[in-house]
């Protein structure tokens, strides 16, 4: 494949699942003719017909509630919900039933519904429509919590969702739909949940998801400038999480940044931060900073660069722990 | 008085046949049964409604932390139960004793659910399509709903074949019609024409608030209100139960889409055995219920057609020992492995879970090596 937006990478991720697999299908809202708001699905509907790529009514516990039928009827379901911030009304039925009926089947019955999310800020958008609500789906047992930072791994990864028995939240980084890349769809594909080092480095590791990774890239850029070599992790999976890649560099760098666009409190870094505590307590020579949202609603999106981690912020943390 | 002008019934409250317009197409739809099935209703009425007493009695001595007693609300569950075919999903909410019992399920099942040993209990794929108990009001009217989407995606109804054509029965009560989920799967069901029928068990309190707070229309208007045929029956009449559903569920899965019955019946007990009815319940409109209740009203049937006292005798003698037997079995339930916390939270392999879980065996481990 040549090199793509990360929405094509998804949309031909899509197609090639439902190719490989008749009982895959795809239901959310203004998904068929339209193909998605963010044109995810595109041409998706015409391939499939109607009864494989559904326009749902506007309902999003709906959405989830059907698709758990449709699992336990065998079919593999992959739900759109049309933005982050939209995601709250299907929360009872993806917290209290989704993430709990494997357990409550005592294994006899699978659930392999994915659950795609556009999330994250940087596209200027009107309230509802920026959110990183990732903390709230790593919290709960029974989910798998994913997010691609390329268009390669956004390929291989709703792929590997798709084939997962287990119910999946997939975490779209909005802002990076339209950035292009290459797309091996001939490798044997990426491990999902071993995070990937994207950059090396010796003196700090910096640590995100999503959208976050080009963010570390550019701050690694500038540090290098300045005489600081930051590794770069992207952790493609926040839950499980792969602590054996973080341990490994932070061996090496002695100290470890986590960024993200979360606000900060009960976040996915607050509990990257206490788990490192526990593993490399005596290798660190600093201790694990977090650089994220500030602690309050998205604000209007006017101020979203004074709300969203930036370069310089991740700059800071990086002096701040090499300062220790 | 709780039922109203629209109240369809084949059973009067004094146990006779009624024969009116309305309801010719219900007696039709009963005229296949013979006093075979008529005394299998009667039976399971009774056997259940002895297992609810003694599942009560067997958590007020301490063998379940919760009961949901089912008294009362028996020939709804029953004749809906019955009228279900053999290829038909129930997606029950966790007061249908009745209708698991039909179905095949072994009622231990159940208490070992609200004993807590498991928080489902059985695989709906051994127990005839009986899927488990919902706990959180009305999300099974959704499951229902996304389930008969795929039975029509499928293909699996609509051939006209009663015989093999699925369709979707899902209960859920008065109070669960006041949640989101169950407009959502309405609207969904309506949308897709899903081989389903939604059985309401109007019983009239959802705990403490009575159905009057829940909606000021009757339930069955507000159904058509989304599209679906739907009507009201009384519940407590063993033979409209199962003649309506009957109809409902066949319509559903020759392709005329969902249906809708609210069943008039009367929670007799309390919600739970944490509940206390005695704080917000009038004494008259108990004792309103209990002059109707399903069970005397087939018995007057039956005996009105000559049945014999022996087979009533029969019938009590056999609940006796199914509720013996199933106190014997409650009290050799065993707690389950500490594996259970992990083993099945997700279906394939998962390093957290292996992580904690070899953690808590070393950990009890440490306790049994340094005693």
């Amino acid at each position: 494949m040549d090199e793509v937006p990360m929405a094509k990478a998804i949309n031909e991720g899509l197609r090639a699942a439902m190719v490989e697999n008749n009982k895959v299908m795809i239901m959310g809202e203004d998904i068929a003719q339209l193909g998605g708001v963010f044109r995810v699905t595109e041409g998706l509907q015409e391939q499939f017909g109607p009864n494989r790529v559904v326009d749902t009514p506007l309902a999003e516990s709906g959405i989830v509630g059907t698709a758990i039928g449709l699992a336990m009827r065998g079919y593999r379901p992959i739900c759109e919900i049309q933005f982050d911030g939209f995601i709250y009304p299907a929360l009872d039925q993806i917290i209290s039933q989704l993430a709990k009926l494997t357990a409550r089947h005592a294994g006899t019955q699978s659930f392999p519904v994915v659950i795609r999310i556009p999330y994250g800020g940087h596209i200027g958008a009107i309230e509802h429509h920026q959110e990183s609500p990732e903390a709230y789906f790593a919290h709960t047992p029974g989910l798998r919590v994913i997010s691609p930072a390329t268009p390669h791994d956004a390929y291989w990864m709703i792929r590997e969702a798709i084939a997962c028995d287990d119910p999946v939240i997939y975490l779209e980084p909005k802002s990076r739909y339209w950035y292009k890349g290459p797309v091996d769809d001939a490798s044997p594909g990426v491990d999902t949940y071993r995070a990937r080092v994207a950059r090396e480095g010796s003196d700090v590791t910096l640590v995100g998801h999503g959208a976050m990774v080009s963010m570390l890239h550019q701050a690694a850029e500038v540090a290098q400038g300045e005489g600081v070599s930051a590794e770069v992790i992207d952790l493609r999976s926040l839950s499980p999480i792969d602590y054996a890649t973080i341990e490994a560099s932070v061996a090496k760098t002695k100290h470890l940044v986590v960024a993200q666009e979360a606000p900060g409190n009960v976040s996915v870094g607050s509990e990257i931060a206490a788990t490192m505590t526990e593993k490399a307590f005596y290798v660190m020579e600093a201790p694990v900073l977090r650089v994220s949202a500030f602690n309050t609603p998205f604000p209007p999106a006017r101020l979203e660069s004074q709300y969203l981690p930036d370069v310089d912020r991740i700059l800071d943390a990086v002096d701040r722990s090499l300062a220790y | 008085m709780p039922y109203t002008d629209a109240t369809l019934r084949l059973l009067g409250q004094d146990g006779v046949l009624v024969h009116d317009d309305r309801v010719e197409k219900y007696h039709h739809a009963i005229a296949h049964l013979d006093e075979a099935d008529f005394r299998e209703f009667y039976r399971v009425m009774n056997v259940v409604r002895r297992f609810d007493i003694e599942a009560g009695n067997l958590q007020r001595q301490g063998h379940m932390a919760l009961w949901v007693p089912s008294i009362g609300q028996e020939a709804a569950q029953v004749g809906s139960g019955f009228a279900s075919r053999a290829q038909d999903h129930i997606f029950p909410a966790y007061r249908e004793h009745s209708a698991a019992y039909i179905k095949g399920l072994d009622l231990v099942d159940i208490i070992r659910m609200l004993r807590g040993v498991t928080n489902g209990g059985w695989d709906p794929k051994k127990t005839n399509n009986f899927h488990l108990y919902t706990l959180v009001l009305a999300t099974q009217t959704l499951h229902a709903t996304g389930y008969a989407m795929g039975i029509g995606y499928d293909g699996a109804c609509s051939t006209g074949d009663l015989e093999k054509d699925e369709a979707v029965l899902v209960y859920f009560g008065d109070g669960s019609t006041s949640e989101g989920d169950t407009n959502e799967a309405l609207i969904f069901a309506q949308s897709y024409q899903t081989p389903q029928v939604f059985f309401l068990q109007n019983n009239h309190w959802a705990i403490s608030v009575p159905v009057r707070v829940q909606s000021r229309t009757p339930l069955f208007e507000r159904a058509a209100g989304f599209g679906l045929p739907s009507i009201q029956i009384d519940g407590n009449d063993v033979l409209m139960s199962y003649a309506s559903t009957r109809l409902a569920l066949d319509a559903a899965r020759s392709g005329q889409g969902p249906h809708f019955i609210e069943a008039l019946t009367y929670r007799i007990g309390a919600h739970t055995t944490s509940d206390d009815p005695t704080k917000y319940r009038d004494e008259d409109e108990l004792k309103f219920w209990q002059a109707h209740d399903p069970i005397d009203r087939f018995t007057t049937f039956l005996e009105a057609r000559g049945v014999e006292s022996s087979f009533f005798a029969a019938v009590t003698e056999e609940a006796e020992d199914y509720a013996a037997d199933v106190r014997k079995r409650t009290l050799a339930i065993e707690d389950p492995p500490v594996e259970e916390i992990f083993q099945h939270v997700y279906s394939e392999n998962h390093p957290v879970m292996a992580e904690e879980l070899a953690w808590l065996k070393t950990y009890n481990a440490s306790f049994e090596a340094g005693a």
